[in-house]
């Protein structure tokens, strides 16, 4: 099913908490909404479900414009982040729920519920009751009541928010196969960066009530499109200075600017693994003094404090940290080897532009 | 294993203690009462005429009580918790008022407002219906003593209720009304039947109100409470002492099916259902007086 | 709307049992005027009345708060055989009507009964008299102070002790510095409902006191005194007075909740 929303907006008395947002969703796609808290990430989900109805704007699902339709004609399942399972039925009951409303009959119900167990991994557990049940599962039971009446929508609001961090990845995994298998259209909202990437075909970044971006996670990292997504996805480090004479120059980095005007105002960000260290103080043009080391498990994470007192952070993978012998205090060189500036409001130049800056190599400013 | 000081341990035997003395001790002296005759004399004594007629019309006002009681608590539990509208602050205060106000003044305002010198006293009569020294009056008190129980009961699950599973109902496909007799329902009964039950052992003891809307006309308006006074008041402990039993003894049931009732399922009972061993609400039965 | 229609009804609802009986009241004992109210709110008999009520309040409210913290405490930190059948004991006294609980006290010390025969050598009277009285409001407002303590120190639980404890205080001073004011308002919450209910006793004063005017006459005996000897402008003034009380005592009582309210979350 596809689902397509335009010009969407939602009021709550006078908090604007969904502003113009307009995006197109795939048949069988896992998108996912991104966003810290009050983005307006959730209010969309909702507005898609129809448990909540919209201000201004249409909602189109599957071509039909679906505004006036009540949650219950939609055919939708939704999956809330703190279950919802009905708390004085067993497993199998709050399953076939859905399906009971639907009147199917029970020899239709059973083979149904019995075939969700499986897929969840609930069996042998459909009699218990919730208060029975460990949090990852009673969010797969969720899950599989959602799915029970073979809905056309998969909804997920942040679904995995209220289970601890190993029964997480686990239940990220669950999703992605479940997906792979069902090839539901699905939407998820969470305002973990590294889930959305993980698990998204695509990602829609949100801030206060606005979509920022959509992209897939490839995309939305490498080239994030507003000062905000940059900020919110990965690290980032970020300077601002003026461009003068095709330059902008911030302390003793340069950074070239052929296509901007003199004197605007920028802001300039290169990831943390672009900033390249080296203990050899003449390797790269660039002093600093390594401030803190970072254990990351996959990489290590360096802290270097330039001469000008700027901090900036640069990652560097196992192997390269053990060619070396670097302590804190220890006076280092670094290079930015990519860098793009981030879009600002009222900025003139294309965002192809900045591209190309990223794609212009080692940089030895 | 958890090792006691000596203060811990003397804590214990007092609490203990003066638990035994003030509230076992007393039981026991009516339990022993009741059995010096024998069961043969006990089913006498309430069988008699005057203690039966007592005991059924007591029984018959208290679940009336209940039954209204219920409806509109839960009416009412459900208003001051959905929905928001001027006064509803003054509401909510005013259903603690029957546990701050004594029976007897309770007894003294209904038989003021309802008897025959007033317009709505007057009014009553004119359609025939008489409230004081008549059965009708004996539910009117019950109900304004019992009052606050059901909806005191009812809005902390209510409140408790998440919205959640609700719209998880919605998302399935289930319009409102389902959703109410399917979820919310369900959710809330503990707390109903909680509300209700304490209702009725309390509509059951009830006695300074009922004393003075209902007066004390045997075999007519004679509750059970007031019956056992008569007895004391004409040194027949025998006659006090059986009714009182059997009131005691149903008390008991009731409370010990509630208890059985509201048990989180799945276990040993899997179709009732209370699932934490919540603590009680916070306004208690005040007052049985 | 159903909406309105609900809201409506229980205004209806709470008008009819409650709003409307209270102002009846207030009303009715103005009816021969202030003059009549107040001598008959300051005649001796009833002055006594409001005396000894207050007597028997002040004593009972300081037994449940020593004796309910201290059950409390014993039933929610510490486990023994017998815990939950104390616990469901405490909870008796609100099943039992007040006539039979006065009644039971009667059997109890009757003048042929052991305890009876026993005090009756001290030359101690417990039935129609103080004592009596006072066991009997005891046994009617024991739960109340243990049952708003419970679900406090079960939230509450044991840190904030065990810090002050780490931070060097003993036994007597964790509990009056650290335990004493965590429980604030269930005290007063507890408190509240006991002189509610302490002073609104009736039912088992009555059978226990034998209602002898100026002697064991409490408030609540003086009114339905005045009632049954027709003196309605009486009744209805004590009443009147112990009703204003109620309310003084539910603005307490709300505050309280909330701030109870407030502790727990």
């Amino acid at each position: 099913m596809k689902i397509e929303v335009r010009g969407l907006t939602k009021q709550f008395g006078s908090v604007q908490a969904v502003s113009d947002v307009s995006f197109t969703v795939k048949e069988g796609e896992l998108l996912g909404l991104l966003g810290p808290s009050g983005s307006g990430k959730t209010t969309v989900l909702r507005l898609i479900a129809g448990l909540e109805t919209p201000s201004g704007g249409d909602i189109y699902i599957d071509g039909k414009r679906v505004n006036d339709l009540s949650v219950q004609d939609r055919n939708i399942g939704f999956v809330f982040q703190h279950y919802a399972l009905f708390k004085h039925l067993t497993v199998f009951e709050n399953i076939a729920f859905g399906l009971k409303i639907k009147k199917w009959k029970p020899a239709e119900i059973e083979p149904r519920v019995a075939e969700l167990l499986s897929l969840m991994s609930l069996d042998a557990l459909e009699h218990r009751y919730p208060h029975q049940l460990s949090g990852g599962q009673r969010q797969r039971v969720a899950i599989a009541r959602s799915l029970a009446p073979r809905p056309s929508v998969l909804l997920l609001d942040e679904p995995f928010g209220a289970v601890d961090a190993k029964v997480r990845q686990e239940l990220r995994e669950w999703l992605i196969r479940l997906h792979d298998r069902l090839n539901v259209t699905s939407l998820f909202v969470t305002h973990d960066q590294e889930e959305a990437m993980e698990v998204s075909g695509r990602i829609i970044v949100f801030s206060k009530g606005k979509l920022e971006q959509i992209g897939s996670p490839a995309e939305v990292y490498e080239e994030p499109a507003t000062e905000f997504v940059a900020r919110f996805i990965g690290a980032m480090n970020i300077l601002e200075g003026h461009v003068l004479n095709g330059m902008v120059k911030i302390g003793s980095l340069q950074f070239p600017a052929p296509n901007i005007s003199d004197h605007v105002h920028v802001q300039v960000g290169f990831r943390p693994y672009y900033v390249k260290v080296a203990e050899d103080p003449h390797r790269y043009r660039q002093p600093a003094t390594l401030r803190h080391i970072y254990f990351l498990g996959v990489a290590y994470r360096l802290e270097i404090e330039t001469g000008e007192g700027l901090i900036l952070r640069s990652r560097m993978n196992k192997e390269e940290f053990r060619q070396y012998r670097l302590e804190v205090g220890q006076p280092v060189s670094f290079a930015v080897t990519h860098f793009r500036f981030l879009p600002q409001e009222g900025m003139s130049f294309p965002s192809s532009a900045s591209s190309q800056l990223l794609d212009a190599g080692p940089l030895t400013p | 294993m958890a090792t006691y000081t000596l203060l811990q341990l003397a804590l214990r035997s007092a609490a203990i203690g003066y638990v035994s003395l003030l509230i076992l001790f007393p039981l026991a002296a009516i339990a022993h009462q009741s059995f010096i005759g024998g069961i043969d004399h006990f089913i006498e004594d309430i069988s008699t005429p005057q203690a039966s007629s007592a005991l059924v019309l007591t029984l018959e006002a208290a679940f009336l009580t209940t039954v209204i009681n219920a409806l509109f608590g839960t009416l009412s539990a459900i208003v001051l918790v959905r929905y928001e509208f001027p006064g509803r602050w003054f509401l909510n205060a005013l259903v603690d008022l029957p546990f701050a106000i004594p029976t007897l003044v309770t007894g003294l305002m209904i038989a003021a407002i309802y008897g025959p010198t007033t317009i709505l006293g007057m009014w009553l009569q004119e359609g025939n219906i008489t409230l004081l020294y008549a059965k009708p009056g004996i539910v009117l008190a019950m109900l304004f003593v019992t009052m606050p129980f059901t909806i005191r009961s009812l809005q902390p699950v209510l409140m408790e209720l998440e919205r959640e599973q609700e719209e998880a109902a919605f998302s399935l496909g289930a319009s409102p009304w389902t959703t109410f007799w399917k979820v919310t329902v369900p959710s809330v009964l503990p707390g109903l039947l909680t509300g209700v039950f304490l209702t009725f052992v309390r509509a059951l003891g009830e006695f300074g109100s009922i004393v003075i809307v209902a007066g004390n006309i045997p075999m007519k308006t004679q509750v059970a409470s007031v019956y056992v006074y008569g007895e004391i008041e004409s040194y027949n402990p025998q006659g006090a002492t059986s009714v009182s039993v059997f009131i005691l003894l149903i008390s008991f049931l009731v409370l010990v099916l509630l208890e059985r009732l509201t048990r989180p399922p799945g276990e040993r009972m899997p179709r009732w259902f209370r699932w934490s061993k919540r603590p009680l609400p916070m306004i208690h039965p005040s007052e049985i007086g | 709307m159903t909406r309105r229609l609900f809201i409506g009804s229980v205004w209806f609802y709470f008008a009819l049992l409650l709003i409307g009986p209270i102002l009846y009241l207030a009303v009715q004992s103005f009816d021969e005027g202030i003059a009549a109210f107040w001598r008959e709110v300051t005649k001796p008999e009833a002055l006594h009345g409001f005396m000894l009520t207050l007597e028997i309040t002040a004593i009972v409210l300081v037994m449940n708060l020593v004796f309910g913290t201290i059950t409390a405490l014993v039933l929610v930190r510490q486990h023994f055989t017998g815990r939950t059948i104390l616990s469901g004991v405490i909870d008796l006294p609100f099943s039992v009507s007040p006539v039979i609980a006065g009644f039971m006290l009667i059997l109890l010390f009757g003048p042929e009964t052991i305890l009876g025969t026993f005090f009756g050598t001290l030359g101690v009277k417990v039935l129609f008299a103080m004592p009596a009285m006072v066991l009997a409001t005891l046994f009617a407002t024991f739960p109340f102070v243990v049952r708003e303590l419970t679900p406090l120190l079960q939230t509450i639980g044991t840190d904030t002790e065990e810090a002050a404890r780490t931070l060097g205080a003993n036994e007597w001073q964790v509990f009056l510095k650290v335990t004493l004011p965590m429980l604030r308002w269930g005290f007063v919450y507890g408190a509240t409902l006991t002189v509610a209910r302490a002073i609104g006793e009736f039912g088992a004063v009555l059978v226990v006191s034998g209602n002898i005017l100026m002697l064991t006459q409490t408030a609540t005996l003086h009114i339905y005194q005045s009632y049954v000897d027709f003196n309605y402008v009486g009744a209805n003034a004590v009443a009147l007075t112990l009703l204003a009380v109620s309310f003084a005592i539910l603005t307490v009582l709300e505050l309280a909740k909330a701030k109870t309210a407030a502790t727990l979350t």
